[in-house]
């Protein structure tokens, strides 16, 4: 495939109003800049096909009660954290699908966006909405600072410097700042806080406090409903993001730099958007993690949580929409349901083998779950990197091809 | 090369799908609980309960321990086994049919020692598998997340090992009930044993696990020892689950400090003390007195996993196995013969805090959690091994004896590592409850509806 033909484009690109056609009608003599992860990534997709993408992804997302059913995976917590890790998986792959900067500390901007809706449920009010703006707006101011030393460096230097950031907000979290973290204990609401504009309405008198949306309560699937929506909007961002000049831009970043360099752009600006983009998404996402659960506890912010949002977006595959939220549903999954199976589960789950085998199958497939639900993923992640290195959306993509080409 | 893949991965895709929907399948969602008029109704012929414990972390040892002594307590509620302390305890409606005549089931979570993690699980117990009960747990800091989660759920939550002031104190919940005793109730019985053993004239340095129950632990040794006439040196704060403490141990002999006092539990106590064994701090002399170690929680786990190093070391208890009452002889008895080895009091705590979760339904006579709650509230027992003991109605802590004990210099077997000192009576360690202020909140509220 030929990789040239530079980042020319873009810049016709930005004079008209229409960025969508502009790049549909260049796609057609320009099938190009495609980095080796898979097509989704160039710009030639028409907008049919995203608006279509887009409608599948919300009949997905919407239909999650449904369709999760027979997995045992239809309750609300484990939904919910499926759409905030998607949120968050979908803003991480902004700067990591998109520039190829490995970032290893997007924990912290989790983390921060926590704190700040826990801080707006105590001070300001319980209402959602605030509390999601203050935790994204502050996640964003966190990113540039953070962002603006660390992408003075790229490649190892640039994700060891995020790293660094992330444990450092960790460890204050823990230790120095604790008045404003509560420390190991985790920041709570509690119901003789003072919450400035409730007290002015007067409704600060409650026995539980708890998260709404003008009355509605964010317990069970209203909180679903809410994060749901909130993963929608972000789709749909990144989606236009992507098919932008700016994600042309950061495209061009990935491919090669310095030419972006010498062709007369300066990089930096653009990534310290786009960083800043996607530390707001991880803001967002831990914002709705304590809209759904009013606590907010450090461990968030720990390397783990960082690693773990690599994982998901490469699992799924970086550089494509769709692929870290599916990183990011597995993830989830293992960890939740994988986890909390023993061996009577899996007795009952083999009861249809004849008893002898069932001992045997069952011992055999023991260590895989439980405790070593990390063993299955890691099993997983492996076969994944290996077999499929665009993730499981290439895996998707082949499927689909065989399909074709059968027909 | 792709050829060669491509029906390999589709049977493996195949395969993947087979297996997921076979182990989805024990865990299909029943619906159709919509007309329950609590969280969780039991509605069938069965009810689960759910065992929320740390299966990794520096706690880990407590949480095995601890289920064990949930899986015998379900067995003996079931009727199965030797019946334990059902026998004992009084006054007691326990059937061993049940609970309300429907069997006990259960589910296990990890809380990982974290109270997201904590909170996540309890949250998955609650909304997955239909629990009605959420106990466990082996940390302060997970206690009080849990506790204000199951009050916004509507769900009742038995505390397990839990020591902080503030699970019963300012954070205490309607819906959270401590058996355990707490820091303040160790300050108290432990100052005069201290002051007895090592003299009025000491200055002593802390070593506190950095949250909520070594903060709380720290200020009621403090208080107590200062008011024996102890000075306080200094007082550092430590990353839980910090696993070197050598920096920390480092500057405390030259502070002018004669007593080390370690704030820490389970896997942090044991690193803290054998390394504090090791830099050969209980041989020195300092202000021409012998340098002591003080441990104000003290467990058998504990002192197993530090070995030798507890030879001497004063600290209290909430229970030991070898208490010399018929409720502890018959819990030791039959947890003995089940696991081969003597319970901790971990262990002791979580299986009396089922018991008498049980015993409260069948006094109520239905599982509504208000009901069950007034139950509970100013419930006085007797013969779950710690003597008579009251359940408190205003903050929901229970009062009975505290054991200050000491570790064994010539142990007998690799169990018999603390000797009770000294029982210090129910009387003396009762406190006033507004002292630690905080509100229990109402008996409904809660919502779990999905």
């Amino acid at each position: 495939m030929d990789r040239a033909h530079t980042s020319s484009e873009p810049d016709t690109a930005t004079d008209t109003g229409k960025p969508q056609s502009v790049f549909h009608r260049t796609s057609g003599d320009v099938p190009t800049q495609l980095p080796p992860l898979g097509p989704e990534m160039a710009p030639m997709w028409p907008p049919k096909r995203d608006l279509a993408m887009t409608l599948l992804f919300g009949i997905v997302v919407y239909t999650m009660p449904l369709w999760l059913q027979p997995f045992g995976a239809a309750y609300p917590d484990l939904m919910q954290r499926f759409a905030i890790y998607g949120i968050f998986a979908i803003g991480f792959n902004i700067l990591f699908g998109l520039t190829g900067y490995l970032s290893f500390g997007h924990a912290a901007f989790l983390g921060v966006g926590s704190y700040t809706a826990v801080w707006s449920f105590k001070l300001l009010s319980l209402n959602v909405i605030p509390a999601i703006v203050c935790s994204t707006l502050m996640a964003g101011v966190f990113a540039v600072l953070i962002g603006y030393v660390s992408l003075r460096r790229s490649g190892i230097y640039f994700s060891i410097l995020t790293l660094a950031f992330a444990q450092m907000c960790y460890n204050l979290a823990y230790s120095v700042l604790t008045p404003i973290t509560n420390g190991e204990t985790g920041l709570r609401v509690l119901s003789d806080d003072p919450r400035v504009v409730d007290s002015l309405f007067g409704t600060a008198d409650m026995a539980v406090p708890r998260a709404s949306i003008f009355g509605i309560e964010m317990a069970g699937m209203a909180g679903f409903w809410t994060c749901a929506t909130c993963l929608m909007i972000a789709f749909i961002v990144a989606l236009r993001i992507t098919r932008s000049p700016f994600g042309m831009m950061l495209r061009g970043i990935k491919s090669n730099q310095t030419r972006m360099s010498y062709i007369g752009f300066n990089t930096r600006p653009y990534m310290l958007t786009a960083f800043v983009i996607s530390g707001m998404y991880a803001g967002l996402a831990g914002g709705l993690l304590a809209v759904v659960d009013p606590l907010a506890g450090a461990e968030r912010m720990q390397w783990t949580a960082s690693g773990e949002v690599v994982l998901m977006t490469i699992l799924g595959g970086a550089g494509t929409l769709i692929g870290p939220f599916i990183g990011a549903v597995i993830i989830k999954y293992f960890e939740n349901i994988f986890s909390s199976l023993g061996d009577s589960a899996l007795m009952d789950a083999f009861s249809f083998i004849p008893p002898a085998i069932e001992k045997w199958v069952v011992f055999a497939v023991s260590p895989f779950v439980g405790e070593g639900w990390h063993l299955t993923l890691g099993v997983l992640f492996m076969i994944v990197v290996i077999f499929l290195p665009g993730g499981l959306i290439e895996g998707f993509r082949r499927i689909g091809r065989l399909f074709r080409k059968g027909r | 090369m792709t050829k060669l893949i491509r029906p390999s991965r589709r049977r493996f895709l195949h395969g993947t799908a087979l297996a997921g929907a076979a182990l989805a399948t024990p865990t299909f969602f029943t619906r159709g609980a919509w007309a329950q008029d609590f969280c969780n109704n039991p509605t069938g012929s069965t009810v689960t309960l759910g065992f929320n414990v740390p299966q990794t972390g520096p706690y880990a040892e407590e949480g095995k321990d601890e289920l064990r002594a949930f899986e015998l307590a379900v067995q003996h509620l079931n009727g199965e086994g030797d019946g334990g302390m059902m026998a004992t305890f009084k006054p007691s409606n326990l059937t061993g049919n049940g609970v309300l005549g429907k069997k006990v089931e259960f589910v296990t979570g990890d809380t990982q020692t974290k109270s997201d993690a904590a909170r996540a699980s309890a949250r998955r117990m609650i909304e997955k598998d239909k629990v009605i009960m959420v106990s466990g747990g082996s940390s302060s800091g997970v206690a009080v997340a849990v506790q204000s989660l199951c009050q916004e759920m509507g769900v009742v939550f038995m505390a397990g090992l839990t020591h902080s002031n503030d699970t019963t104190g300012k954070d205490k919940r309607r819906y959270g009930f401590r058996h355990f005793f707490n820091a303040y109730q160790s300050g108290v019985a432990l100052g005069s044993v201290l002051a007895e053993a090592y003299g009025k004239d000491r200055r002593a340095y802390h070593l506190t696990a950095d949250y909520t129950w070594g903060w709380t632990q720290e200020e009621s040794i403090k208080n107590a020892t200062e008011a024996q006439g102890w000075e306080t040196a200094q007082a550092v704060r430590t990353p839980l689950g910090a696993g070197d403490f050598s920096q920390y141990l480092t500057p405390v002999l030259n502070s002018g400090a004669d007593v080390l006092i370690l704030n820490h539990y389970g896997g942090d106590m044991v690193n803290s003390l054998t390394q504090a064994v090791q830099f050969g701090m209980r041989d020195k002399q300092v202000n021409g007195k012998q340098f002591e170690i003080v441990v104000p929680l003290y467990s058998e786990l504990m002192a197993e996993g530090a070995g030798e190093n507890v030879k001497g070391i004063f600290g209290t208890s909430n229970w030991s196995w070898q208490l010399d009452n018929d409720g502890s002889k018959a819990f030791a008895k039959s947890f003995g013969q089940a696991y081969g080895r003597p319970p901790s009091q971990a262990a002791h705590t979580c299986y009396v805090q089922t018991l008498l979760y049980a015993n409260a339904v069948e006094t109520a006579g239905t599982f509504a959690p208000p009901e069950v709650i007034k139950a509970l509230e100013g419930f006085e027992f007797d013969g779950m091994g710690n003597g008579p003991t009251l359940y408190r109605a205003e903050d929901h802590q229970c009062f009975k004896d505290v054991l200050v004990v000491k570790g064994n210099d010539n142990p007998t077997s690799q169990f018999d590592l603390l000797s009770v000192y000294k029982v210090v009576g129910r009387d003396e360690v009762t406190y006033d409850p507004s002292i630690f202020g905080g509100e229990l909140g109402p008996y409904d509220g809660g919502t779990c509806a999905g």
